[in-house]
């Protein structure tokens, strides 16, 4: 990996990210999808992104989870700088630290829960059993299940099964619960939260529905491609005890 | 003020525009298919437009310099006769001639020449089996030794007019003078007697003035040829019975109609080559590029649901949605078919020029008739329409309701027992591998299949090389292994075995006889020359068809297998022979055995049986000879100064004569064989690849989101189409057999039979093409494997 770099080393931050700036397109028909973005996110917090549809979160969290570069300004993690990454140096923090959790499962269809678990376990350092993850998001009964054989939300807590098995160092979730109704919701954000306590992985959720935002230890308002707010909760809430 | 650009899509239906679109998003695919579809076409054009050309040229080059349709050869006949002849029904026009054959020797040329030598009238109007005039002029009636030679020699051994030349005629060496170079209807292809090749520097024909030719022989108020146009409509096989009943007093041979001319034997045998190549290729490559439409088509129309859905929620009706996909096969279609008609005329060109070397026409021009095209056009639009009507059918079907709903994920659940057997003990990308392939056993066999046909079709045709270097050892190794065969000019007696033994550079010689007859059995009849061997002969042999030597016993006439089907007569049963020689003896004789050859028919004897059956003392005409390789020069100085040798020829220079040939087309043959298939396996491994990551973009690009390598994930696509590749090696190895066998089959002539032989090698060699093609088109896949945007993946549902 890339040397650490000394005055960055704070372990206190599992990221910390200057002046994050993203565009697309040039000239007249430039959009800004981050203007300037300066972020610290403490290790081991369940972090949430809250903000409109448009406003920058899902581009913050693939520039933080290594799927994108920003157009201007560095990211760190754990002290190295993310940005200055070549593909196979991402390629290789994605696999070994990072846990991704998406909208739409993003499951593969001809492997069975326990395999698509699997997929990931066969090439971490440091991996639980598939089993263990499994039960972790209470599906060890459907574990030889194809995706087709499974509701949304047995899918999406396979997606987050696979997504701890390796037990990341973070774990990024676009809406996870976007396409779910909020009883199912409520299930598969209590496999969130008890990844983030059980395994202290630092996690980041997003969402547009406000309510989620009371399980997390800080929230981050994002607008027009800024952060605008942050607020800690002093108490989050269990999962089961949201409401939206 | 200006008007706006006229853009051209902007005159285009909204439904057009999008067809255009969609054709340039699927580009690649599109024109992986248009080349498959021009292979085929451009086959089908050149073979189709050569062979049409090709049977044109030779009817217009027959008709205008007046090939004789039957010709009737005898020993000697009063010219008084050609009256008779002319008379006989059937007949159009007569002529005779004397037609001999000769020894050549020109300066710098150590081996004898081969030599052809027929009689011209003294003017140069011989109404029937005209010559052309390529350079100099007719001969002068005044002096005897002048000559017209065939242009091929001419050209071989840089003579000019006015250059001379020896040659022995009737045992008497003569120098010769020409006076011009021709062609001859009579020698398109101009090939020695027992060659199998044409060699133009050791084949030479030579057109004389009858009075010197009959001079020469012996035959003055004589002939030894008699030529016949026959009417229209008439029966040529009564013609032929007429005539040899006629001329039988004169020591007939036998007539024969032109289908039974060297010359037009070889030229019809290459007609027929041609008509199976475009029967049977063509074909393959259009079935290949049908499956390929059917599965871009298919795909398409998959991703396109919902828009299908949503045309026919707004009024568009069924045909309109399923005319507007036929639209886009049929334009892929047509860019093949009008690659294809380009690449055809190329290649047919180009295989005019070539042509011209072997077949010496004044004139060759390819050209295809219009239905090759109206064909190609209709025969290929048709197998594109067959290939995708299936899918074109369920869009016109689809309820749009139905189609604007997305189409549940993939269920895998119901994999094959044996891949969950398998799945225990490999990792999860080969699992996906095997499900993937079992969750669509159709297109991944069809793929395999795809992929099998382009080896086949190397290795079916490419085959044919090992088929003839094989059938050249066995015919040259095995079965006549002499080193030179001399013919006497007239049969003697078999004490002359020793003088030819005698001849300097001689190591061994073994006697031969040879008699001309008619075999006859029922309705079937063959000219066939009956070779007589002793019981001890070591060069040439009769071999079984596990190459062991025959014995020929004391009784009885051993056929080969061509020739026995063509008498169509087995062993043990009765045949007649009529022999046209000496005593013209004609007897019943039973088959005692059948062997195998692969060039020519033939028939052989006990020499001795057959002396007796001809009712002459022991005699002989001629010897297969052993010879010292250091003394060669000697041998043939000796061999062209000997009188009583009518011709000599040489295996050795036959062989080298027939790789030579082998080598020169040998290049461009096997260039666009792998060419071909190896386009063909392109197409198919690229088409599959660029469906499979159309279809699995999302989830490779998951995936790469979870930390797997490029290297990784291109491994599930591309080791899917290994899987199948690897699959499709023995199947494309079994393909390109049968399709040999096909050939074999279909090429079994008179002139030819082509052992089914394929070397290790050839399979080796296609096999690999066909992996190099698949690695080629994963590679160009990869590229687009390694470009995966993630995140545009991640944000839509499938
Ligand atoms: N590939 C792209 N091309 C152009 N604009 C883009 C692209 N991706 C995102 N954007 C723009 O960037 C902005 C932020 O997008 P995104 O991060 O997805 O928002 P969010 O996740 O908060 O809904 C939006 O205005 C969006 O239109
Ligand atoms: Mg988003």
């Amino acid at each position: 990996m890339i040397p650490r770099m000394p005055e960055n080393n704070n372990p206190d931050f599992a990221f910390h990210a200057k002046g994050l700036t993203k565009t697309y397109g040039i000239g007249q028909s430039m959009v800004y999808a981050l203007r300037g973005v300066d972020l610290e996110v403490p290790a081991g917090e369940l972090v949430v992104l809250l903000g409109p549809s448009g406003s920058g979160k899902s581009t913050l969290l693939n520039i933080l989870g290594g799927l994108d570069f920003p157009t201007e300004g560095q990211v760190y993690f754990d002290g190295q700088e993310l940005t200055a990454f070549d593909d196979r140096h991402l390629t290789a923090y994605r696999r070994e630290h990072v846990g991704f959790v998406f909208q739409f499962y993003n499951l593969i269809p001809s492997l069975t829960a326990r395999e698509n678990v699997m997929l990931v376990t066969e090439i971490a350092e440091n991996p639980m059993s598939p089993e263990q993850a499994l039960e972790m998001v209470g599906l060890g009964q459907r574990m030889h299940h194809f995706p087709a054989q499974l509701s949304g939300g047995e899918q999406q807590r396979v997606a987050i099964a696979r997504a701890i098995a390796k037990q990341p160092r973070v774990l990024f979730c676009d809406e996870p619960t976007g396409a779910l109704d909020s009883k199912t919701g409520i299930v598969v954000l209590e496999a969130i939260a008890r990844a983030n306590r059980d395994l202290d992985t630092t996690t980041m959720v997003i969402t547009h529905n406000a309510g989620i935002a009371d399980m997390a230890d800080r929230v981050l308002y994002m607008a027009d491609g800024q952060i605008q707010e942050t607020r800690s909760n002093e108490q989050p809430l269990k999962p089961t005890d949201l409401s939206w | 003020m200006p008007r706006p650009p006229l853009r051209l899509l902007e005159l285009l239906r909204p439904l057009d525009r999008k067809l255009l679109r969609d054709l340039w998003h699927i580009k690649g695919q599109a024109l992986a298919i248009a080349v498959v579809i021009g292979c085929g076409v451009g086959m089908y054009v050149m073979s189709k437009g050569m062979l049409v050309s090709l049977d044109e040229t030779r009817r217009a080059y027959y008709e205008r310099y007046r090939f004789a349709d039957v010709i009737a050869p005898v020993k000697r006949a009063p010219d008084s006769l050609l009256d008779e002849i002319a008379a006989l029904p059937g007949v159009r026009r007569a002529e005779t001639r004397i037609r001999a054959g000769a020894i050549l020797d020109v300066e710098g040329t150590s081996v004898p020449i081969t030599g052809q030598i027929q009689s011209l009238p003294p003017t140069p109007s011989p109404r029937i089996n005209d010559i052309v005039l390529r350079s100099g002029r007719y001969f002068d009636p005044q002096h005897p030794d002048e000559v017209l030679v065939l242009e091929g020699f001419a050209l071989a051994h840089n003579l000019q007019p006015g250059d001379h030349f020896h040659a022995i005629l009737n045992g008497t060496k003569r120098r010769l003078t020409v006076t011009g170079t021709v062609l001859s209807p009579e020698y398109v292809y101009s090939i020695a007697p027992g060659e199998l090749v044409p060699d133009d520097s050791r084949f030479g024909v030579l057109w004389m003035n009858r009075r010197a030719l009959a001079n020469a022989f012996d035959l003055d108020g004589a002939f030894n040829e008699a030529l016949i146009l026959t009417s229209t409509g008439s029966n040529e096989d009564a013609l032929i019975d007429r005539l040899d009943q006629l001329l039988k007093p004169y020591g007939a041979n036998g007539a024969y109609g032109r289908d039974q001319q060297i010359s037009d034997q070889f030229l019809s045998n290459e007609i027929s080559q041609l008509k199976v190549m475009g029967r049977m290729l063509p074909p393959i490559f259009l079935l290949v590029a049908a499956f390929l439409l059917n599965v871009v088509v298919t795909r398409l129309i998959e991703t396109e649901r919902e828009q299908i859905g949503l045309l026919k929620a707004f009024g568009y009706r069924d045909i309109a949605v399923g005319l507007h996909y036929l639209k886009l096969v049929g334009a892929i279609t047509l860019l093949g078919i009008a690659m294809g008609i380009g690449l055809g005329l190329w290649l047919g060109q180009g295989l005019a020029v070539l042509y011209m070397e072997y077949f010496k026409f004044p004139f060759l021009l390819f050209q295809a008739p219009p239905d090759v095209y109206l064909i190609s056009v209709g025969f290929s639009l048709f197998i594109a329409v067959l290939g995708t009507f299936s899918a074109v059918l369920k869009v016109m079907r689809l309820q749009p309701a139905v189609a604007m709903v997305p189409p549940p994920p993939p269920d895998y659940s119901r994999s094959a027992q044996w891949i969950e057997a398998l799945a225990r003990w490999i990792d999860q990308p080969t699992r996906m591998i095997l499900r993937h392939i079992y969750r669509w056993p159709k297109r991944s066999a069809m793929t395999s299949l795809g992929i099998a046909m382009s080896m086949g079709l190397l290795i079916g045709s490419s085959f044919s090389l090992d088929a003839m270097i094989y059938m050249i050892d066995i015919s040259f190794n095995v079965i006549d292994r002499q080193h030179a065969t001399v013919n006497f000019i007239e049969p003697r007696n078999a004490r002359a075995i020793h003088d030819v033994e005698h001849v300097p550079g001689v190591i061994t010689a073994e006697p031969f006889r040879a008699v001309p007859a008619v075999l006859r059995n029922g309705q079937y009849s063959r000219r066939q020359a009956i070779i007589g061997l002793t019981d001890t002969a070591e060069l040439s042999r009769v071999v079984d068809l596990d190459y062991q030597p025959v014995d020929i016993p004391a009784e009885g006439i051993v056929l080969s297998d061509k020739l026995a089907e063509l008498l169509n007569i087995r062993s043990g049963e009765l045949l007649r022979l009529e022999v046209t020689q000496g005593r013209r003896p004609e007897l019943d004789v039973p088959v005692s055995g059948i062997v195998k050859t692969y060039m020519g028919t033939s028939a052989y004897m006990d020499l001795h049986s057959l002396n007796r059956l001809m009712k002459e003392a022991q005699s002989i005409s001629g010897a297969y000879l052993l010879v010292d390789g250091q003394r060669t020069d000697e041998l043939y100085r000796s061999l062209k100064n000997t009188p009583a040798v009518a011709g000599v020829g040489l295996q050795e220079e036959a062989q080298q004569a027939f790789f030579a040939t082998l080598n020169e087309s040998l290049g461009t043959f096997v260039f666009f064989n792998t060419l071909f298939a190896g386009l063909i396996a392109v197409g198919v491994v690229y088409n599959s690849a660029r469906i499979s990551l159309s279809e699995r973009g999302r989830e490779l690009a998951s995936l790469r989101v979870l930390g797997l390598t490029r290297g990784e994930v291109s491994y599930i696509l591309l080791g899917e189409l290994a899987l199948l590749t690897l699959v499709a090696l023995p199947v494309g190895a079994g393909l390109g057999w049968l399709l040999a066998w096909a050939m074999v089959t279909s090429f079994d002539t008179e002139l030819f039979r082509i052992p089914l032989i394929i070397d290790a090698s050839t399979y080796g060699y296609a096999a690999l093409v066909v992996v190099l093609a698949a690695i080629g088109s994963g590679l160009l896949v990869r590229r687009r494997i390694d470009r995966l945007d993630l995140i545009a993946v991640l944000k839509t549902r499938e």
